[in-house]
């Protein structure tokens, strides 16, 4: 200001000239109003909606800050912007904290940005909800894309920060419950940078080989304001998770917190000590289960055998006992066999009556005997007197028979002067020339034979 | 039914299965429809899978890793000390 006054009266000596009003270039007036907007305001804040948001090649990014009434350029050097907890935007209603200052050069007021949050829950809410809008489009937060946790993990990925009470209580309750193998996997869980870190630690799990590899993840940070807990709503946060081969359960802030990683995970525990209640089952519970089981088993098994026994004897009594099955064969078969007797009775006497009856036709051997002797007398008396006769008849014949024989007979013809000569043998001669000398011929005569030698010479 | 092979495959089975397996067997049991030899051999393989489902909650241990990214990047895991935090 002394520079000011000093300056102003400098030119009150020059004044009398045309006017009181001191001359002055346009750098010094600029330079001057420059100095005079540092000085007076120094470090604002200012709360406005972002618009025409362009990032130079430079890396600088000029902008707009306006609202209802007026608009103010802001300007927001590389260095800075990198630094940013947000990331500005079109629209976003935020408020920038940094220092008013000119741009001479094109006669410019502007506001130097050092850091930018958004203006109020509301407008943080709203960006939450266009992306996660934008997500869901995705398809990210599909219900079928839900994946089954682990019934009975053998190794539980944690990813949050190593010295919050979160990592603690959710060893706490794995202990209590079922305790086993659990890798921690240490993040920050605030600020710049924290969900680039939070992203490399579920992909960095989900590329450990088999075997080591946790079976599910928690992922989750203790309570903030909505700040704190953005990293949990940034966009590859959520896109890991999404990815991720292995369960997700998130556990970020308070139960009445929902951050974006809540929507993508597979399950969203309301604490930490509710992950680790999700992710392990009570080993105690579990026990118990199979204890219970076994007693019903064992009841059940007992309860069958029992039943089936039950069966079997009233089964049993229905069948009757064996000596009443055999009464009543027994009856049938005297029954039968009386049957039987019967019948065979009257076959007998049926066929004796048969016999009497054949007996009656029967002649005594006695009988037949005499009967037989009768006929042999009656018959040899037939004989007898036929037998004269026949003898009679017959010597008749025969006389006949004999003479004429005898009148036919060579013998007659011998009685007549013939001779008849036979050789040795017997056989009649009837050649001379057959007759051979000094063998003996015999001549049969009329009353006697003769031998006859024939003598030659 | 895979009770008339069971030794051989309990080992295998996760705590779950061997559980739902077991409830399943009991559950076939109350009804009291199984024949007598299937019962008695289905109550023996139900008491290999309790038996197998008690290993698993027995060999329960709590250890606790801690992943240390290395200079090139490159996660290993380290024994945690519990008792600091």
């Amino acid at each position: 200001m002394t520079d000011d006054l000093f300056s102003i009266a400098d030119k009150e000596e020059k004044a009398p000239q045309k006017t009181n009003a001191p001359e002055m270039s346009v750098s010094e007036l600029a330079f001057s109003l420059k100095r005079t907007l540092e000085d007076t305001y120094g470090r604002v804040r200012i709360r406005g909606e972002l618009s025409r948001v362009k990032i130079h090649t430079s890396g600088h990014m000029y902008s707009d800050l306006k609202d209802d009434n007026a608009v103010i350029n802001i300007v927001c050097w590389r260095g800075q912007l990198a630094k940013l907890s947000i990331k500005p935007e079109e629209g976003l209603e935020v408020i920038c904290t940094g220092k008013v200052s000119s741009f001479p050069a094109r006669s410019n007021y502007q506001l130097i940005v050092e850091s930018m949050e958004l203006a109020g829950e509301g407008a943080l809410l709203k960006l939450l909800e266009e992306r996660k809008k934008k997500l869901a489009a995705e398809g990210l937060f599909d219900s079928d894309k839900k994946r089954p946790l682990p019934f009975l993990p053998q190794t539980i990925g944690v990813v949050t920060s190593e010295t919050g009470a979160v990592f603690h209580d959710i060893l706490h309750r794995i202990r209590e419950r079922f305790p086993m193998r659990v890798i921690l996997w240490p993040v920050p869980v605030q600020g710049k940078g924290a969900n680039e870190q939070i992203a490399k630690a579920i992909h960095g799990f989900n590329a450990m080989p088999d075997g080591t590899r946790p079976d599910v993840l928690i992922v989750g940070r203790g309570g903030g304001s909505l700040e704190d807990l953005m990293a949990f709503n940034e966009e590859d946060v959520v896109r890991a998770v999404a990815q991720s081969r292995i369960p997700v359960i998130s556990s970020v802030g308070h139960e009445t917190d929902t951050t974006l990683i809540d929507y993508v995970a597979d399950r969203r525990a309301p604490t930490p000590t509710g992950a680790a209640e999700m992710a392990v089952p009570e080993r105690m519970g579990l026990l118990q289960t199979t204890q219970d089981l076994e007693q019903r088993l064992l009841t059940a098994l007992r309860r069958t055998l029992a039943d089936l026994k039950n069966r079997f004897n009233a089964n049993i009594a229905k069948l009757g006992s064996p000596q009443s099955l055999l009464d009543a064969q027994g009856q049938k078969l005297d029954y039968l066999a009386d049957k039987t007797n019967n019948a065979l009775s009257a076959l007998i006497q049926k066929r004796r009556i048969q016999l009497v009856e054949s007996a009656g036709k029967l002649m005594h051997p006695r009988e037949r005997l005499a009967y037989g002797v009768q006929n042999v007398k009656a018959l040899n008396d037939r004989l007898i007197r036929l037998s004269g006769q026949l003898t009679e008849k017959e010597e008749n014949r025969l006389q006949n028979a004999g003479r004429l024989l005898e009148t036919l007979s060579f013998k007659s013809t011998l009685k007549r002067g013939f001779i008849v000569m036979r050789d040795a043998s017997g056989t009649p001669v009837t050649e001379a020339d057959s007759v051979v000398s000094d063998t003996p011929y015999t001549l049969e005569f009329k009353d006697e034979k003769r031998i006859l030698v024939q003598k030659d010479g | 039914m895979s009770d008339t092979s069971p030794a051989k495959d309990i080992s295998k089975l996760s705590f779950e299965e061997a559980l739902v397996e077991l409830e399943k067997i009991v559950k076939s049991l109350e009804s009291g429809e199984v024949e007598l030899e299937k019962s008695i051999a289905a109550y023996e393989h139900g008491i290999a899978l309790k038996a197998h489902c008690e290993d698993k909650l027995k060999s329960a241990q709590l250890k606790i890793e801690k992943i240390t990214v290395g200079s090139d990047g490159t996660p290993s895991t380290q024994p945690h000390d519990v008792s600091a935090s």
